[in-house]
C-alpha cells in the first residue's frame, strides 16, 4: 500500500516539475542574456489560455501546445520592445506584463470556464511501460516530460559548448565588450527573451492541457515566480535547474498525497508548501553574497543602450 | 532614421505629460478593443466611465474602492522610489485584515469606541509583521524581497482561508467559509447617509498628506529617495541600505494592512475567503502612474477605482467578462512605461550614417537645446 503510494507520487511529482522546468529554462537563458523577465507568471496564464482554447477549437493538443507558445511570445516581443528598444526599466515592465497577462487570461478566458478537452496522454511503450515500479516511473510519462529533459540536456550544452552560447554569456556578463567586438546586444537579447517566452507559454499550455485538462482564472497559481525563483536556486545552472524543479513538484504535489501517507494537517497549511519552500531555498542560496555575486550575470537587469 | 537620444535632464514636462498620454492610449485601445467585441464604443466609454458615477451613490462607491488603493499605494510609492519592491501589498492587506477582524471576533461582545481604534492599530502591526519578513530575509539574507513578498501573498490567503473555513466559521452561517458579521461598534462609520463611503477614506487623505511631509520634509525621506535616485551617493553619504529596506517595507506594510482591516470594517463587515479583488496588485499600477507622488496617488486610485466599477457595470449592462477591467489596468501601465520613455530621451531624426551624427549634431545641438525648456 505504501510502495503504491509511493510510485504515485514520485509519478506526479515528475509532472508538477515539467511546467517548472521548461519555465524556469526559459528564464534561465532571459537572464544569462542580462535581462530579467518578471513576467513570467503572466506569459504562463496567457499561454495556458491560449493553449487551451485554440485546442477545445480545433481538437488537436499540438496547435493548442503552439498556440499557447505563440500567444506567450507576442507578450514576450511586448515586453522586449519596451525594456530593449524602449529601454523601460526591466523590473516595472517585467511587473507590468504578469499583472497584464493576468487581466488578459482571465478576460479571454471567460467563455472558457467549465470546457473540458481530452489531456494529453503518457507514451505506451510494449513490455517497458508495463513493468512494476520501473514502468510508471520511468515510461508512461507524456511526450513533454521527455522533451523537458532533452531541453536541459541540450541547453546545458549549448550555452558551455557552442559559439552562441558562448554570445549569450558574453551579452549577459559584459554587453559594452561584446557591442565592442561589433555583436549586435539587443538582438542577441530579443531572441533570449522571445525564447523565455516560447517556453512559459508551453509551460503554461501544459498546465491547461497536460496537468489539470482545463482553464480556471489564474490557474499558475504562483508557478511563474517559483520558476524565477528556481533560477536563482539553480545559480544560473541549467542541471540544477531540473534538481530544483523536481524538488518543488514533490512539494507541490505533497498536499495532495499527505493524507495517503497518513499526515493529518489541513490542506491549507499542506498548500502554503510550496511558497514556504521557495522562500526558504532562496534565503538558504541568497545567504552568502559570494554565490550570488560569482554565478549572477554581471549585467543582469541593466539597461544597454548602444550609444550612451 | 528615427533615433533615439539620450536628453541632458530628465524632462519635467513630460514627467507629467506621460500619465495623460498613457489614460489617452488605454482608451483609445479600450475604444478599438470595444469595437472588436462588436459593442458600440461610445455607449461602451458611457456604460464604463460615466454610469457608474451618475448618481451620489455611485461616487460615493468610487471613493470606497479608492480608499485601499490610496492607503496601499502610499506604501508601496515610497519603497518603489528608494529602488524597494514590495509587491507582496495583497498578503499584508491580507494578514491585515485577519488581524484586525480577529480582533473584533474576539471582543465581540465590545460596544466601546476603543475596539474600531485597537483593530485598525493590528491592521496595521499585522500588516508590517508581513512586511518585516521580506525586510529581514533582504537585509540580513540578500534575498529578493520581491520574491519573497509575492510568495508571502499565496501564504495570507491560504492562512485566510484556513481560518474562515475553520476556526473562525460563523456557526449560524449555514456552513459558509465566512465569519460572523462584525457588530456595529467593529465598523467604520459611513461619511453622510446614502453612501458606503466610510471614515477610512479620510483617513487615507490624512495619511497621503503625511506621506508628502515625510518624502518631502524629514530627512528619512530624504535618504530613502537619494538611495533610489543616486545608489551611489547615497552609500557615500553613509545611508545605510538595510534601514532603507525596513523602513520602506514596514512603510507599505503598515498601509496595506490598514486598507485589509478598512475592507473587513467597512464594505465587507465579516471575514470572507477573499477580501480584496487584487488591491494590492493594483496599487502597484496606481503607485506608478500616479508618479510616486501623493497626490498623483490619490487621483490615480480615484481613475483606478473607476475601471473597477466600470468592469462591473460592463458586466451587468454589455455582457462583457468583469475582467476586462484587469486588461484596462495592464494596458494603462505599459503605455505609461512606454510613456516615460520621453522623460529620459528625445525622439530625433538623424541622418542613417552613426559617425556623422556623433561628430557634428550631437555636441553643440544639445545645450542649444537645452536652453528652451528653461
Amino acid at each position: 500500500m505504501m510502495a503504491e503510494h509511493l510510485i504515485a507520487f514520485l509519478a506526479s511529482t515528475v509532472g508538477a516539475a515539467t511546467p517548472l522546468i521548461y519555465a524556469s529554462l526559459g528564464e534561465l537563458m532571459v537572464e544569462r542574456s542580462g535581462v530579467l523577465n518578471l513576467g513570467v507568471e503572466g506569459m504562463m496564464l496567457v499561454g495556458a489560455v491560449a493553449g487551451f482554447a485554440a485546442a477545445t477549437q480545433t481538437g488537436s493538443l499540438a496547435l493548442g501546445f503552439a498556440a499557447g507558445m505563440t500567444a506567450a511570445m507576442m507578450l514576450a516581443l511586448l515586453f522586449g520592445f519596451l525594456t530593449l528598444t524602449l529601454q523601460t526599466n526591466q523590473v516595472a515592465t517585467g511587473l507590468a506584463l504578469t499583472l497584464f497577462g493576468v487581466g488578459l487570461s482571465a478576460f479571454v478566458g471567460r467563455s472558457f470556464v467549465g470546457q473540458v478537452v481530452a489531456g494529453v496522454k503518457g507514451v505506451s511503450i510494449p513490455v517497458l511501460s508495463d513493468l512494476p515500479v520501473v514502468g510508471p516511473l520511468l515510461f508512461r510519462f507524456d511526450p513533454l516530460v521527455y522533451g523537458s529533459i532533452m531541453l536541459f540536456i541540450v541547453l546545458g550544452w549549448f550555452l558551455s559548448r557552442t559559439r552562441g552560447g558562448l554570445l549569450i554569456r558574453a551579452v549577459g556578463e559584459s554587453p559594452s565588450s561584446a557591442h565592442a567586438i561589433g555583436y549586435h546586444v539587443i538582438g542577441v537579447r530579443y531572441l533570449a527573451v522571445l525564447f523565455g517566452g516560447a517556453m512559459s507559454g508551453l509551460a503554461g499550455a501544459y498546465l491547461s492541457l497536460a496537468i489539470t485538462p482545463m482553464w480556471v482564472e489564474g490557474m499558475t497559481a504562483g508557478r511563474g515566480w517559483i520558476a524565477l525563483a528556481l533560477v536563482v536556486f539553480a545559480t544560473w545552472k541549467p542541471w540544477r535547474v531540473v534538481l530544483g524543479a523536481y524538488l518543488f513538484g514533490g512539494v507541490t504535489i505533497l498536499q495532495f498525497h499527505a493524507q495517503g501517507f497518513g499526515v493529518r494537517v489541513p490542506s491549507e497549511f499542506l498548500s502554503m508548501l510550496p511558497y514556504v519552500a521557495t522562500i526558504v531555498v532562496l534565503v538558504l542560496i541568497c545567504r552568502d553574497p559570494k554565490t550570488i555575486l560569482l554565478n549572477q550575470p554581471v549585467s543582469l537587469g541593466r539597461r544597454f543602450h548602444p550609444d550612451a | 532614421m528615427l533615433k533615439l537620444e539620450p536628453r541632458q535632464e530628465p524632462s519635467t514636462l513630460m514627467a507629467y505629460a506621460s500619465p495623460l498620454l498613457a489614460v489617452v492610449l488605454t482608451l483609445t485601445s479600450g475604444y478599438l478593443l470595444f469595437s472588436l467585441l462588436g459593442k458600440d464604443p461610445l455607449q461602451a466609454f458611457q456604460v464604463f466611465f460615466v454610469k457608474p458615477i451618475e448618481t451620489r451613490y455611485g461616487i460615493g462607491e468610487l471613493l470606497l474602492k479608492a480608499t485601499p488603493l490610496i492607503l496601499c499605494a502610499l506604501g508601496l510609492a515610497i519603497g518603489f522610489r528608494a529602488n524597494v519592491w514590495n509587491i507582496g501589498a495583497e498578503g499584508q492587506l491580507t494578514i491585515g485584515a485577519i488581524v484586525g477582524g480577529g480582533i473584533a471576533l474576539y471582543f465581540g461582545e465590545v460596544d466601546a469606541g476603543w475596539l474600531l481604534v485597537l483593530m485598525l492599530l493590528g491592521g496595521m502591526l499585522g500588516g508590517m509583521a508581513w512586511a518585516a519578513i521580506p525586510a529581514f530575509l533582504r537585509s540580513r539574507f540578500h534575498t529578493s524581497e520581491i520574491l519573497v513578498s509575492l510568495m508571502l501573498v499565496y501564504v495570507a490567503q491560504l492562512l485566510l482561508s484556513y481560518l474562515v473555513h475553520g476556526p473562525w466559521r460563523d456557526p449560524a452561517g449555514y456552513n459558509f467559509p465566512q465569519s460572523p458579521m462584525l457588530q456595529a461598534a467593529a465598523l467604520l462609520p459611513v461619511l453622510t447617509e446614502g453612501v458606503r463611503t466610510n471614515l477610512g477614506f479620510v483617513l487615507a487623505l490624512i495619511l497621503a498628506a503625511l506621506s508628502w511631509v515625510f518624502s518631502e520634509k524629514t530627512f528619512a525621506g530624504f535618504r530613502l529617495k537619494v538611495s533610489g535616485l543616486a545608489p551611489a551617493a547615497a552609500s557615500y553619504a553613509g545611508f545605510s541600505e538595510k534601514r532603507n529596506v525596513w523602513l520602506a517595507l514596514l512603510i507599505s506594510g503598515a498601509t496595506a494592512g490598514l486598507a485589509g482591516i478598512g475592507e473587513v470594517a467597512g464594505p465587507i463587515g465579516q471575514l470572507q475567503p477573499s477580501v480584496s479583488p487584487g488591491y494590492g496588485f493594483a496599487a502597484i499600477i496606481v503607485a506608478f502612474v500616479g508618479r510616486l507622488h501623493p497626490v498623483g496617488v490619490v487621483l490615480a486610485s480615484l481613475l483606478m477605482s473607476l475601471l473597477y466599477l466600470g468592469g462591473e457595470t460592463a458586466q451587468i449592462q454589455l455582457s462583457l467578462p468583469a475582467a476586462v477591467t484587469g486588461v484596462f489596468q495592464g494596458m494603462l501601465l505599459f503605455y505609461l512605461l512606454a510613456a516615460d520613455l520621453f522623460i529620459h530621451f528625445r525622439v530625433r531624426w538623424a541622418p542613417k550614417h552613426p559617425v556623422a551624427v556623433h561628430a557634428s549634431t550631437a555636441v553643440p545641438e544639445k545645450p542649444a537645446a537645452q536652453e528652451k525648456p528653461a
